[in-house]
């Protein structure tokens, strides 16, 4: 602050104008630093809680510092909700799905941008269209036939659909695609190189910044999804984290240390990717306001 | 790509051979390359075909029958939409989802809106933590925030009205309260505006600094400059995020879920809180679906969802036609 003072000093008239310009500068900050401390508050709180005893987390006035720090609502959280078996039944969806998206997303996005063919770009306004069409319109008839599939029950009718690209990353996908270099991809035809592999070998590892940021989207969006395997993964064993806390919640009802455990053992690994790959996310966001 | 464009005119240059027409029209280049666009993007064809098209057709059949998963549907022309007019869940879901749509949405992009203009300052130091902060909420899963928000919400011990009556001021049943269950929804909309708050930093970089400069030599104050610069030129992220905020509250479905499953559900297993207070339209759709298992009649639902969200898209577009600036329309 001092070094906006150091001009016109001096001068009483400057020196009013000074105070109410310091004041402009010093007010915005302080209002950031208040919302910042407000946002935070929840996540302090959920840490605090998850470390107290019960009778603690429930104390009036409110104890922020618990007293005694107790482990035992974690320790107690990982055995009686099984987190191991939901963090594992949650790689098994995820992760196949990231693979399923990022490889499907690129095959069809290459078609769209870099093959020129006669009904692309209607074709392409109908991929646009499917992403205005509410999940909850196919959702019914998908049922229907995953039942009679006799996929109930199991991980396909979430994995399946994965593989078949995602209008969205299409999208995202396309836009990024048309802007490789063209003679490169020219020169590459030229030698003969068929289109899968200049896709593979010209034009997957000059978008991986993008793939990666498909990639952390898709993980992130199936780490968290709890409608699927709300409708598809009935069966306890089978179910992911987001499915089994919530059951876990509604046998817990209101023992908060052990409920807020639980929520940070599900929302920690997303946090920790949060961390190494925070650029990653904020483009995402960033790319998907390019969108409107 | 230049080699495979038939120029103007018609004439294709290079082997003679390709000029000859086969069925459709087509070059033979033209048919080959016809064929590998056809191929790459057939992961997405047949998505589009057997996961997208046929069950849109299938969930407007089944709109018009009587549909119990079991049996084979029979066909019961509009009874089911008629139901849906007669059915008082079919309005309280409605009304629900409109509150959270016209109250809740254009709160959290006003709240977002002016989060990003405070980090937007020039020398605000440490912005990075700032928004990794803000972001935070928006990374946590949905129903672990779902848990989190009922505890600081819990009417008697919860932070929030412990916090409440310290300042003097008796705090609302929140969840338990059906006037005040939405507003706890709407609180933690506004705690996970995050990504609103990026997508707004994002149009607000491309606010070109000249503008600014000659506004100011205009003699134009800061409020001045929010009204006649900053906003006419951040308009098309803020249809965005009213478009995209209303469209995802018309489909909410976890915080809801797990919020009115954690206040006790009905004696059906149904869900939707209090009194339905929580029952927004996704949780309707989902009671009727998979708590009933009255196919037809989600099916209806389903796509009297779908023309909502068109009229909502189009009448907010239309709203906004000579209130939004498209810099490259000009």
């Amino acid at each position: 602050m001092s070094a906006i003072a150091a001009p016109r000093a001096g001068a009483p008239r400057s020196q009013r104008r000074l105070w109410s310009s310091r004041l402009s500068r010093v007010a915005p900050m302080v209002l950031l630093i208040v919302l910042a401390v407000v946002y935070l508050t929840p996540f302090v709180w959920m840490i605090s809680t998850s470390l107290k005893t019960i009778a603690q987390s429930i104390a009036s006035p409110p104890v922020l510092i618990p007293d005694p720090i107790v482990f035992k609502p974690f320790t107690d959280a990982l055995t009686k909700m099984n987190y191991p078996l939901a963090f594992r039944n949650t790689l098994i969806y995820a992760v196949p799905a990231v693979i399923g998206t990022v490889v499907s997303c690129s095959l069809v996005a290459y078609g769209f941008a870099l093959v020129q063919w006669r009904g692309r770009n209607a074709m392409f306004l109908i991929v646009l269209a499917t992403m205005m069409l509410p999940s909850q319109v196919t959702l019914i008839p998908l049922y229907v036939i995953y039942a009679k599939l006799g996929w109930i029950n199991t991980y396909l009718p979430l994995l399946v659909p994965t593989f078949l690209g995602s209008p969205f990353f299409i999208f995202l996908l396309r836009q990024f695609f048309m802007g490789m270099p063209k003679e490169l991809i020219d020169a590459a035809r030229l030698d003969g190189a068929s289109e899968l592999r200049i896709l593979a070998t010209i034009v997957a590892p000059l978008s991986a910044p993008a793939l990666i940021t498909v990639g952390i989207l898709t993980f992130i969006d199936k780490w968290n999804d709890f409608y699927g395997p709300l409708i598809y993964l009935q069966k306890p064993e089978l179910q992911p984290l987001s499915l089994a806390v919530q059951v876990f919640q509604t046998q817990h009802g209101t023992d908060w240390p052990l409920l807020m455990a639980a929520s940070i053992l599900v929302a920690a690994p997303l946090v920790a990717l949060y961390f190494v790959a925070q650029r990653k996310f904020i483009e995402g966001i960033t790319l998907t306001g390019l969108k409107g | 790509m230049t080699a495979v464009a038939r120029p103007p005119g018609g004439a294709v240059p290079g082997p003679v051979r390709s000029s000859r027409r086969g069925r459709l029209n087509l070059t033979r280049v033209e048919r080959r390359n016809l064929r590998t666009g056809l191929l790459f993007i057939s992961p997405w064809l047949v998505g589009f075909l057997a996961f997208n098209l046929y069950p849109a057709i299938a969930s407007l059949y089944y709109s018009f029958t009587n549909f119990k998963i079991l049996q084979e549907p029979r066909w019961v022309g509009p009874d089911n939409y008629t139901a849906l007019i007669n059915d008082p869940l079919f309005w309280k879901s409605l009304g629900n989802t409109l509150y959270l749509t016209i109250i809740g949405v254009p709160l959290a992009v006003v709240v977002a809106l002016g989060i990003a203009l405070l980090l937007n300052r020039k020398g605000i130091r440490g912005i990075g933590i700032f928004r990794t902060i803000f972001y935070l909420p928006v990374v946590i899963p949905g129903v672990a925030a779902a848990i989190l928000w009922i505890f600081l919400l819990s009417p008697i011990n919860g932070l929030v009205n412990q916090s409440l009556r310290v300042a003097g001021i008796a705090g609302p049943g929140w969840f338990y309260d059906p006037a005040w269950a939405k507003n706890g929804i709407i609180l933690m909309t506004i705690w996970a505006a995050g990504d609103v708050v990026i997508i707004y930093l994002g149009a607000l970089q491309g606010v070109s600094r000249a503008l600014y400069e000659a506004a100011e030599v205009d003699g134009a104050g800061a409020w001045v400059k929010l009204r006649h610069v900053t906003i006419p030129m951040i308009s098309p992220a803020i249809l965005f995020n009213l478009v995209t905020g209303a469209i995802a509250a018309f489909q909410s479905f976890t915080q809801a879920f797990v919020i009115s499953a954690g206040v006790g559900r009905g004696n059906d297993g149904s869900i939707g809180g209090v009194q339905n207070s929580l029952l927004f339209y996704g949780l309707n759709l989902y009671n009727n679906g998979f708590r009933y298992f009255q196919m037809g009649y989600a099916s209806a639902l389903a796509w009297i969802l779908l023309i909502i969200i068109l009229i909502a898209t189009l009448v907010l577009l239309r709203a906004s036609r000579n209130r939004v600036y498209y810099e490259s329309a000009q």
